[in-house]
């Protein structure tokens, strides 16, 4: 019988195990110690494992470059964000120096460390708090970056990612943090740079980064029945990227939707596009279509941002008018009544 | 002193008191979906540093900036109107508590990212400088800013370039739920580091309203005054949870001793008793001071829930700025 475990508590799993099989591996970032634990992902651990695990200056910057040294010397760091927003002050050290760690000294040195980073969203985090930057990190050669959707791949691929001699860029949506799944006991890896087909279907491709892999399967649910049969991928990892894996879908359905919680405009959903029409172009049937984010920054009020994140009716209705259906908007209706600036009720905010 | 003036920022730090008191009163009610931090304990270290400034010139702020902009003068319905996402905001909605504005009364912006107005106050501060104005930026932040790059970076600049510029910094203690002692060193106060950079260094109580009005006021007469740049650093305490409504002292990451200690020391308590020890206000007065501020934040609190909502094409609006200035 399979455990079913939150996607925090999947981390939180993960890295006590990390820290356990290793002494070389630490954990360092705002608030790692404190009481509510980066919302519950490293609770206990300073009890556990004492100077292994840490919190640090209001420095992101500067302990991008601490945690870069130290990987270089042979620890295993493991940084966090509690948003990706902040992040962004780590970015010199991650693009211009962890990245090329090892190939500008001519692949003598290494750089293994990882860097978990919380995309915010609702509650009017706002334009400065719930930004979806995977496509910087993925832009950048030798930095690998994963995005898992589910608490089975949230401990896989973070043991994976500690386990790498890369700096990996390991995002988490703050809604999946609620999410409950079945989490295998112990240690086990899930690879990097491999998808993971979630749904078989013959209609239609939907390729999913992160949070939007629980959109894209509510969609499948709202367009089976309309006799729509959709196939998700969550794409899981971004560099590595899976090419092969989209394009065996895209192959067998012919159609590409594209579901990502960034931006649309020079966003990852543009590379996955454009490296199927260079691989499958023969075999679409249809243009291929992103559902992702409007070309404007977050707003903070409720009463816009209900209208900026794409929700899995927006999926459906991109799919069904691949189809050719005439009545996309009106098979699938805007929900009423739920707000939509939270995961779900019990939410009260203000993170 | 003069005793008008020290009723004057006795009223305005309890006009503040009332207004964040309102806000956690409400925040339960879920109608302001945006993250709040209150400065409920700090608001002495606002009305201070604020009353030393002019309406001309230029405050920055942070993720806790309710008190700076009020303090700075700030329109109370539309800062209201922010935090309940309206169009009338002062942010139109797209900011939201960490980003209030004012630029009838020089407040040229909070933002929620730590430190990173700091340099942009130094931007201003340069402009004015280059200008050849009379006038004098501040920025207002929290001791954790001081250990990010940007602010030795713009310390460092503002020197170098004798900006008037003076830095507020509000030593509440803690980061979040992280307290000083995993982040700076306890043999260095915060303050050292901008000596370090040759920075002009004050400190003092800020929970005293009247000495961190005259602690402000020789900070900005200095920068004024063309000495260059001024770090004021006033110690306080933050009573409520760091984001949100609520206490926080049973989580575990400080005492409640701790948090009773500081709350004796209730910066609007004092300034009242010192007020009326010194025969300058009664409690009548204190009584009708109150009436006046609750009825006027009711209003305001009325206007800004009754205000209409952003129109959804509002969104994608205001990305880029229309026009160009070709010369
Ligand atoms: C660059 C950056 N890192 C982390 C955060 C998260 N954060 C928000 S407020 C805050 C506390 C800052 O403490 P301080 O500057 O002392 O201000 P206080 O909250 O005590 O008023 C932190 C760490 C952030 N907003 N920006
Ligand atoms: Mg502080």
């Amino acid at each position: 019988m399979s455990r079913h475990l939150t996607y925090a508590q999947a981390i939180l799993e993960a890295t006590d195990l990390c820290l356990g099989a290793d002494p070389n591996v630490y954990l360092m970032g705002l608030g790692v110690p404190d009481p509510k634990g980066i919302f519950g992902t490293t609770l206990g651990l300073r009890e556990k494992y004492g100077a292994r695990v840490l919190d640090m200056p209001t420095s992101e910057n500067g302990m991008t470059g601490v945690a870069l040294g130290s990987a270089v010397v042979g620890m295993r760091p493991i940084l966090t964000h509690q948003r990706v927003d902040f992040a962004l002050l780590s970015m010199e050290q991650l693009a211009n120096e962890a990245a090329k760690w090892h190939y500008m000294f001519g692949g003598i040195m290494k750089a293994p460390m990882v860097v978990r980073s919380i995309i915010g969203r609702g509650w009017g985090n706002g334009p400065q708090h719930s930004q979806s930057l995977q496509a910087w990190f993925a832009h950048v050669p030798g930095l690998k970056v994963v995005m898992p959707a589910t608490p089975h791949d949230a401990k896989g691929l973070l043991i994976a990612s500690v386990e790498d001699d890369n700096p990996v860029i390991f995002l988490e949506h703050r809604w999946l943090h609620y999410i409950s799944g079945p989490v295998p006991e112990g240690r086990y890896t899930e690879p990097l740079g491999v998808a993971r087909v979630l749904r078989e279907g013959r209609d239609v491709t939907i390729a999913a980064l992160s949070y939007m892999s629980l959109e894209a399967h509510k969609a499948a649910r709202m367009l089976a029945e309309r006799d729509i049969d959709a196939e998700i991928v969550d794409v899981r990892s971004l560099r590595p990227f899976d090419a092969g894996a989209v394009a065996r879908s895209v192959e067998k359905t012919g159609r590409l939707i594209v579901a990502d919680t960034g931006w649309e405009f020079g966003g990852f959903s543009a590379e996955i596009v454009a490296q199927m029409a260079e691989r499958c172009f023969g075999k679409l049937k249809a243009p291929p279509r992103r559902v992702a984010l409007p070309d404007c920054p977050t707003p903070t009020s409720a009463a816009l941002s209900k209208h900026y994140y794409p929700r899995a009716i927006h999926v459906a209705r991109a799919a069904a008018e691949m189809l050719g259906r005439q009545d996309a908007d009106s098979l699938f209706a805007e929900e009423t009544g739920a707000p939509l600036d939270v995961p779900d009720k019990s939410f009260t905010g203000p993170f | 002193m003069d005793s008008r003036l020290r009723r004057q920022l006795f009223h305005d730090t309890l006009r503040i008191r009332l207004i964040e008191e309102e806000i956690a009163a409400r925040y339960g009610e879920q109608e302001m979906r945006t993250p709040v931090h209150l400065s409920i304990g700090q608001e002495a270290c606002a009305v201070g540093a604020c009353a030393a400034l002019r309406t001309s010139d230029y405050a920055f702020g942070s993720h806790r900036s309710h008190g700076h902009y009020l303090a700075k003068g700030g329109d109370l319905t539309a800062m209201l109107a922010e935090l309940y996402g309206r169009a009338t905001g002062c942010c139109r909605g797209k900011g939201g508590s960490m980003h209030l504005v004012d630029l009838k009364v020089g407040f040229l912006g909070a933002t929620s990212i730590v430190a990173s107005t700091i340099p942009i106050a130094a931007g201003s501060a340069f402009a004015s400088k280059l200008r050849g104005e009379d006038r004098v930026t501040a920025v207002f932040l929290g001791e954790a800013a001081t250990e990010e790059g940007v602010f030795h970076e713009a310390a460092n600049f503002a020197t170098l370039h004798k900006l008037p510029l003076v830095f507020f910094c509000e030593n509440n203690l803690y980061s979040v739920y992280s307290g000083l002692e995993v982040r700076q060193p306890a043999h260095r106060p915060t303050w050292a580091s901008a000596k370090g950079h040759g920075l002009r260094v004050l400190y003092g109580d800020g929970n005293d309203l009247e000495e961190a009005y005259e602690l402000s006021l020789k900070s900005v007469d200095a920068a004024r005054a063309g000495e260059g740049p001024v770090f004021l650093e006033l110690a306080t305490y933050r009573w409520r949870e760091h984001c949100g409504h609520n206490y926080d002292n049973h989580i575990g990451y400080r005492t409640e001793a701790e948090y009773q200690a500081w709350r004796a020391r209730c910066p609007i308590e004092r300034a009242q008793q010192r007020l009326i020890a010194d025969g300058l206000l009664g409690a009548a007065e204190v009584d009708e001071m109150r009436a006046r501020i609750d009825a006027e934040v009711k209003a305001a609190f009325e206007a800004a829930r009754n205000a209409p909502w952003p129109e959804p094409e509002e969104m994608a609006t205001q990305v880029y700025a229309e026009g160009a200035n070709a010369t």
